[in-house]
């Protein structure tokens, strides 16, 4: 069984490493024909000399290099129109995007003319060698029942050597994907087959790479969290419901709605973990795309409204942060070996909440720019600068915060390091969806992890395993129940205690906090707590 | 200024700490020689199996001591001069102490077996028994453990977690025999027993036998086997740890004599924990408890004490948890090994042998007794309630469905509970439907 389970890691470590190289094989030679179709007329006027002098007909190994020398010419050109003041001649598209659709159009290599071939080779053989890893446990595991053995003595676990590994190829996917994507246009382009099953002959986006990978991420480490936890009934509904939520809601039916020439809308995103609602563009979209697109709208406002913290009175916040939420979904599956590692000192508990609450503001006051840029669009359409509100531009807020917010740290901190931080970071310290729903289950909820009364023992297990960094222990062995903004309600807490003293509930507001004396129950010395 | 001096850092003796402070404004000083800071005893065995750092046993990060004012010494105490009120150490100059609370615990039994101070040969109590089967367990391939208790489950787990094959001999027929009923003991023995360990009921140890080095090579049995092994856990149960008051004027048997309201025969000195021993038993329980919770409620009572308001150890109704490997167990109020007169029980078990429920209450009055239950999480808050009001079995069983403590979703029970009470007993209970627990407690 042990060499199955070997087996089934070899063909896994096969695929990523086959993945990982698309990234340095392939072909690249940029056509004429090929130039005229993806620049636009602009971008052509100022740049066709220069890449018919310097890159047409020359063929490049990489991805990257052809970029690179792409983007050279690109910058170059731009410089030049930007120091002849020019300002009708440059060219404002990113040019990280331009290259990529380039780099994907001049690909002619092995990778561009066997993209299926190479996603079985990739996803398929990933998934293979991952279920094969994953079920092996159901036997040498041993008997359903909490499954920590060794966890700290393993180094992908144990932020070893394996563990910073990953870390940084992680690290080094998001930085490449959010910032230089045309360095994977091979690993974009072998997605192609699987996008043209929703729109046929429809090239796959970075995002689209992105979402599949997430959602193959998730479902997969989905099987290995039930069989981890198949004893416990929490964690197989709740495993199986954030991973629907995820397949169907963001994956599908944003696929699937634009089949209908419907806009391809996540509808399960709250702002502002939405934090684009109000975006120009993304409100013009919604508002062309008839009765649909209005509904899209005044639901996204219900949702964040209504919705969101009336879930939370009744059910705390995990409703959405471990049954629903794409972030908190991959958090729990992919993020699950990790879970021990997150910060459980005092200090980290301070910065959290300095650092989460900083964001939410942050998010608020970049919508209210955005909100009233978007509004001027809609009533003011004659207005100039639309976008200036006390004097501050709402395109700059919001691309500091696309970039320190949405990609820095939701993506490159808060899941490229899982195997450094733990599989919540992003979850504890930055989300502004996370930090409002805090609010409101910290002050006004029914939610609680009830301690049963004095069977403490101060083990340690329900803190370490927190995720959320949360120091459980320290309210079960006074007695206390545990209320805190940033609990998610994964249930692992409550999963490990060896002693049956932790239990999520919903119930009255009154007695929510538990036992407020110093006495722990068990000792009728005292009427004090009374 | 008055200086509290306690010796000990486990769970009776920081306790007490704690609620010193709380109270007063006293000096506290606590010494142990194990280790610097409180650590939780019972999840020793987590460390070893990879569950757990050692930093992560600790209740308390370093500061809390910083400012709480509770002075570490780690030291060994070597005697105690009651009539000098000092406490005289092995490392350091003597510290005078005003009060004086001993907080010591337990230490691994040993019955005077041939060969038990062989390399090789430990029980696990302490953290450098510990560090100590870190290292024995590096070259072992079997391991034979003597005394069926929960530190032999422990030693169990831990030893199979690295792959070590595990004999467990236990001298009674069943396992845990003096604490479980037969059926829940048998219910346990088998789950031990699907754990791969090798588990010898009625065998007894005669003879550790040792190397030309002085390590374990192999035991032999009361019965004459000779077993092969690299580790012998001693796991026979713990007696108190009171060398240190040997030669002092304190009063000692087997533990340090105290009365109700924790005094030893020395005023201003006090014994709490598993060292304690009581003159006559507290509330019917035993004279030397040794277990957590005792522990702590006894901390909290002597910090009364300590602090002006004399204050009689009186425990609520006796509860206690445990895990056998993958099988929870919890207990409220009294049910013992062996039915006592005049009381009655009924137990049940699924049908997959690893959920069980064992109910025991008078048969005249229908006064409750006592639940043990595996695999079913109960809330500790309603049964103690009903244990402190002597309520029937009756309504137990009619609100078994509110004291359930298991998470959400989880298969429920107390249908076919309540079902085979109603065959197999004279009564005739209808199950009350779920109730919010809090709107019981004040009922």
């Amino acid at each position: 069984m042990k060499n199955i389970k070997y087996f089934g890691m070899g063909v896994f470590l096969l695929a990523l490493a086959i993945f990982t190289s698309l990234a340095f094989v392939g072909n690249f030679e940029l056509t004429e024909r090929g130039m005229r179709a993806q620049l636009n007329e602009q971008e052509l006027t100022n740049l066709e000399k220069p890449l018919m002098e310097e890159m047409v007909g020359k063929p490049y190994r990489t991805s990257f290099t052809f970029s690179r020398d792409f983007i050279a010419v690109f910058n170059r050109i731009n410089e030049d129109l930007k120091a002849k003041e020019e300002w009708d001649k440059v060219m404002w598209s990113p040019v990280s995007g331009i290259a990529l659709k380039l780099a994907q159009s001049s690909a002619n290599g092995i990778v561009a003319s066997h993209k299926m071939l190479f996603f079985l080779l990739t996803f398929g053989l990933g998934i293979l060698g991952s279920l094969i890893y994953i079920i092996s446990d159901l036997k040498i595991k041993g008997p359903p029942g909490i499954k920590n053995d060794g966890i700290y003595h393993d180094s992908a676990t144990n932020r070893g050597w394996i563990g910073i590994l990953t870390a940084v190829w992680l690290i080094s996917f998001y930085v490449i994907l959010y910032f230089h994507p045309y360095i994977i246009a091979n690993l974009i382009s072998i997605t192609d087959p699987i996008k043209g099953l929703f729109i046929e002959g429809e090239k796959a986006s970075k995002w689209f790479l992105y979402g599949l990978l997430y959602t193959t991420s998730m479902t997969v480490m989905g099987a290995r969290m039930i069989i981890k936890y198949r004893h416990n009934r929490y964690q197989i509904v709740r495993t199986i419901t954030v991973v629907l939520f995820q397949i169907i809601f963001a994956f599908l039916l944003v696929e699937i709605l634009p089949m209908f020439g419907l806009p391809g809308k996540d509808l399960k995103s709250a702002w502002p973990l939405d934090y684009y609602f109000l975006f120009d563009w993304n409100v013009q979209d919604l508002m062309s795309s008839g009765n649909f697109g209005k509904f899209v709208f005044v639901w996204g406002i219900v949702l964040s409204i209504i919705i969101v913290p009336t879930m939370v009175y009744f059910y705390g916040k995990r409703w959405y942060c471990s049954w629903v939420c794409g972030c908190g979904g991959l958090a729990e599956t992919l993020g699950d070996p990790y879970r021990q590692l997150s910060n459980k000192k005092m200090w980290t508990w301070k910065l959290e909440r300095w650092m989460i609450h900083a964001v939410l503001v942050f998010a608020v006051i970049m919508t209210v720019f955005t909100g009233y840029h978007t509004y001027n669009v809609f009533v003011h359409p004659e207005m100039d600068s639309k976008e200036i509100l006390f004097g501050i531009s709402a395109f700059d807020i919001r691309s500091w915060y696309g970039f320190l917010i949405g990609s820095i740290f939701a993506g490159v901190i808060g899941t490229g390091f899982y195997p450094i931080l733990g599989s919540r970071s992003w979850c504890r310290f930055g989300c502004p969806l996370a930090a409002y729903m805090g609010i409101v289950q910290r002050f006004k909820s029914r939610f609680r992890i009830t301690t049963n009364g004095g069977q403490c023992i101060s083990c340690g297990n329900c803190s370490t395993y927190c995720e959320q960094g949360i120091d459980v222990r320290a309210y079960a062995q006074k007695g206390q129940n545990i209320v805190r903004s940033s609990c998610v309600g994964c249930g692992v807490c409550s999963a490990v205690c060896p002693r049956g003293v932790l239990k999520l509930e919903n119930g009255p507001e009154a007695n929510r906090f538990g036992n407020e004396g110093p006495i722990v129950l068990g000792n009728n010395g005292f009427e004090l707590n009374d | 200024m008055e200086h509290v001096v306690i010796i000990g850092n486990g769970i009776s003796g920081v306790t007490a700490a704690r609620h010193i402070r709380k109270l007063s404004d006293q000096k506290i000083t606590i010494i142990s020689a194990e280790s610097k800071y409180f650590f939780s005893r019972t999840a020793l065995m987590y460390v070893f199996m990879g569950h757990m750092k050692f930093e992560h046993i600790q209740p308390y990060e370093a500061y809390f001591w910083k400012k709480n004012r509770l002075d570490l010494v780690q030291d060994f105490v070597e005697k105690i001069d009651v009539n000098q009120k000092k406490v005289y150490l092995a490392g350091q100059a003597p510290i005078a102490y005003s009060k004086l609370i001993i907080a010591t615990g337990s230490k691994p039994n040993k019955f005077g077996w041939p060969g038990q101070d062989l390399d090789g040969v430990q029980g696990l109590y302490s953290k450098q028994d510990l560090e100590l089967i870190e290292e024995n367990a590096k070259n072992a391939k079997t391991a034979v453990l003597i005394g069926g208790g929960l530190i032999g489950v422990e030693l169990a787990e831990m030893l199979i977690t690295r792959g070590i094959k595990v004999i467990f001999l236990v001298r009674e027929n069943k396992f845990w025999g003096g604490v479980l009923p037969a059926q829940e003991a048998a219910l346990i023995g088998r789950h031990i027993e699907k754990h791969h360990v090798d588990l010898r009921y009625q065998e007894e140890l005669e003879e550790i036998i040792g190397d030309e080095n002085g390590r374990v090579k192999e035991i032999r049995t009361k019965k004459g086997e000779i077993i092969p092994c690299e580790i012998v856990g001693l796991t026979a149960g713990v007696s108190p740890n009171i060398n240190m008051v040997a030669a002092s004027d304190v009063e000692t048997a087997r533990g340090i004599m105290v009365n109700e309201f924790l005094e030893t025969s020395v005023p201003d000195v006090y014994a709490i924990g598993d060292c304690a021993q009581f003159h006559t038993s507290i509330n019917g329980r035993k004279n030397i408890e040794q277990v957590w919770y005792t522990g702590r409620i006894m901390g909290e009572t002597v910090a009364q004490t300590i602090c002006g308001n004399r204050l009689a150890y009186n425990p609520g109704p006796w509860f206690n948890s445990a895990k056998f490997f993958d099988i929870e167990y919890q207990t409220y109020g009294w049910v013992f090994a062996q039915l006592k007169e005049g009381e009655e029980e009924f137990y049940w078990e699924h049908e997959k042998g690893e959920i069980a429920m064992h109910l025991v209450w008078d048969k005249n009055t229908h006064e409750f007794k006592g639940i043990n239950s595996f695999g079913i999480r109960l809330r500790h808050d309603l049964f103690d309630k009903w244990l402190n009001e002597k309520a029937s079995i009756q309504t137990v069983m009619s609100l078994l469905k509110s004291a359930n403590f298991d998470p959400e979703f989880y298969k429920l029970y107390e249908k076919e509970i309540i079902t085979q009470f109603n065959t197999v007993t004279s009564f005739e209970i209808s199950l009350k439907p779920r109730l919010w627990w809090q709107k019981l407690m004040t009922s």
